[in-house]
């Protein structure tokens, strides 16, 4: 076991804003870390540095030859053009020059059968759409995979699946896991370290060592005054 | 005289594959209306090559590949969007072209007209077209990708900057072509149309860009066909014959 991602005093600057200052963490192959933090606090903006697009400074030090899969929060795309799950991971693996089978490979571990390939993408529900982009983001094995709030907007029992196919690709196939989430409930019981961030790195461990109250209070004090306000 | 009709035909057809297909990529890019526009932008040129008595394609080209490297610069170093960029050259391309071309030839320069072709044009024109279909299917996964998400294009390895400059050129190229058939202002519609009456008639890409080419071609056929029948300017009609197509796939949607 190595570090498969190590960084260093990240700082990043949007449109003149510091947006994130002196992250410092590594983590394991294996691993599955949560970020948590309140909105605003930079957390996608993490997320978007690692994967190199935003200028930083500091240092992102990933494993040799890593293969990253990307779950977005979101995408936008006109959902009334033809365009079918098939067109979708067909064009990963045909870029990737992978065969057809290796697109469709993942369909059975997000619960989707052949048949779906031929759905349009726009007419997918939201849920089915998120793990569309989870079976598009395992194409080409990757080592780790990162998941910007992968379940925001899913329906609660369709977010217990959505997380169990995560977990068990952590644990039944190595996969390393960074994910974004709202949900302490479901960083304690699927992930093995925690991040808290509100531009800066409030705390870093197991989730029992970093969720504690005294770290929620600091991580979330802006939030609740933000509450206050509308009350 | 049917040996020399098809002579002449052949281009446009093949031609109208081409601009049935990167009209696929231009709609889902929302760049429909860019498609007519940068047509435009070959007016200055084509003028020029009246002027200067030249071959109108090779003036219509040069001005097309200034325009598009321009657009794509300004894209690359602004924040303005592509439309309005190409909005600010297009218009502007057209009132330069106005102002250039000789009053006698600007019908032919707006409209186009099909003149005969010599055996090296004949030649080149078809390998060029037959090298934008290749291009066009060769590309066609980076370009769905990037068109899905240019985020999720990114981290899977393309170079966004290099695949937008890759299709401006694909389609400058189907619309030098096609001003010969067409003309400035008519151009535009062979890749906008058969690409909007697909979208209608089509359940993924492969079939969009099927369905696309074909209507391409049969409208060039049903225009060559009835223009020379009933004595029509060929452009026009290749055009309305593709616009009653569009309006039949509203109403028969699939």
């Amino acid at each position: 076991m190595g570090s498969i991602l190590s960084v260093k005093n990240l700082s990043v600057s949007l449109t003149g804003q510091k947006v994130l200052q002196n992250i410092s963490f590594d983590l394991e192959k294996g691993e599955s870390l949560a970020i948590i933090g309140p909105n605003g606090a930079g957390k996608t903006v993490l997320f978007r540095t690692l994967l190199g697009f935003h200028q930083y400074s500091g240092e992102i030090k990933w494993q040799p030859g890593v293969k990253i899969g990307y779950v977005p929060q979101k995408i936008d795309f006109d959902r009334y053009l033809p365009l079918s799950l098939g067109d979708f991971l067909l064009a990963k693996a045909n870029i990737l020059r992978l065969s057809q089978k290796e697109a469709e490979k993942h369909l059975p571990t997000v619960g989707f059968s052949r048949e779906m390939l031929s759905h349009s993408l726009g007419t997918l529900s939201f849920g089915q759409f998120q793990k569309a982009l989870i079976a598009f983001a395992l194409i080409g094995d990757p080592d780790i995979l990162l998941l910007d709030e992968a379940t925001l907007g899913v329906d609660a029992p369709y977010e217990t699946y959505i997380y169990e196919i995560i977990y068990e690709l952590q644990s039944k196939h190595g996969l390393t896991i960074m994910l974004i989430s709202h949900e302490f409930e479901i960083v304690y019981k699927y992930t093995s370290k925690v991040l808290c961030l509100n531009k800066e790195m409030l705390c870093f461990g197991s989730p029992a060592e970093a969720i504690t109250e005294k770290n929620l209070a600091e991580l979330y004090k802006e939030g609740k005054h933000y509450h206050h306000h509308h009350q | 005289m049917l040996n020399s009709l098809l002579f002449n035909l052949s281009p446009a057809i093949f031609l109208a594959f081409a601009a049935g297909m990167i009209g696929v990529f231009a709609l889902m890019r929302r760049m429909s209306l860019a498609a007519d526009a940068i047509s435009h932008i070959a007016l200055p040129g084509l003028g020029l090559a009246f002027l200067y008595k030249i071959d109108p394609l090779i003036g219509g080209a040069a001005t097309l590949l200034v325009g598009a490297f321009l657009i794509w610069k300004i894209e690359g170093k602004t924040n303005i969007p592509t439309e309005t960029i190409i909005g600010v050259i297009f218009s502007l391309s057209l009132a330069l072209g106005s102002l250039i071309t000789p009053q006698e030839d600007l019908i032919e320069a707006l409209f186009g007209g099909i003149g005969s072709f010599s055996m090296l044009s004949f030649a080149i024109t078809t390998l060029i077209t037959l090298g934008i279909i290749a291009a066009i299917l060769a590309l066609k996964n980076k370009f769905i990708l990037q068109m899905i998400s240019p985020d999720l294009a990114s981290v899977t390895g393309l170079k966004s900057n290099r695949l937008n400059l890759y299709f401006l050129l694909l389609f400058a190229l189907t619309v030098i072509l096609g001003l010969r058939f067409l003309g400035t202002l008519l151009m535009g519609a062979l890749i906008i149309i058969p690409a909007a009456v697909a979208k209608n008639w089509s359940w993924n890409i492969s079939s969009m860009l099927i369905v696309s080419s074909i209507i391409g071609a049969l409208s060039v056929i049903a225009g060559f066909a009835i223009g020379d029948y009933f004595n029509m300017n060929i452009g026009p009609t290749i055009i309305v014959f593709a616009g009653i197509l569009f309006f039949a796939s509203l109403f028969f949607k699939r």
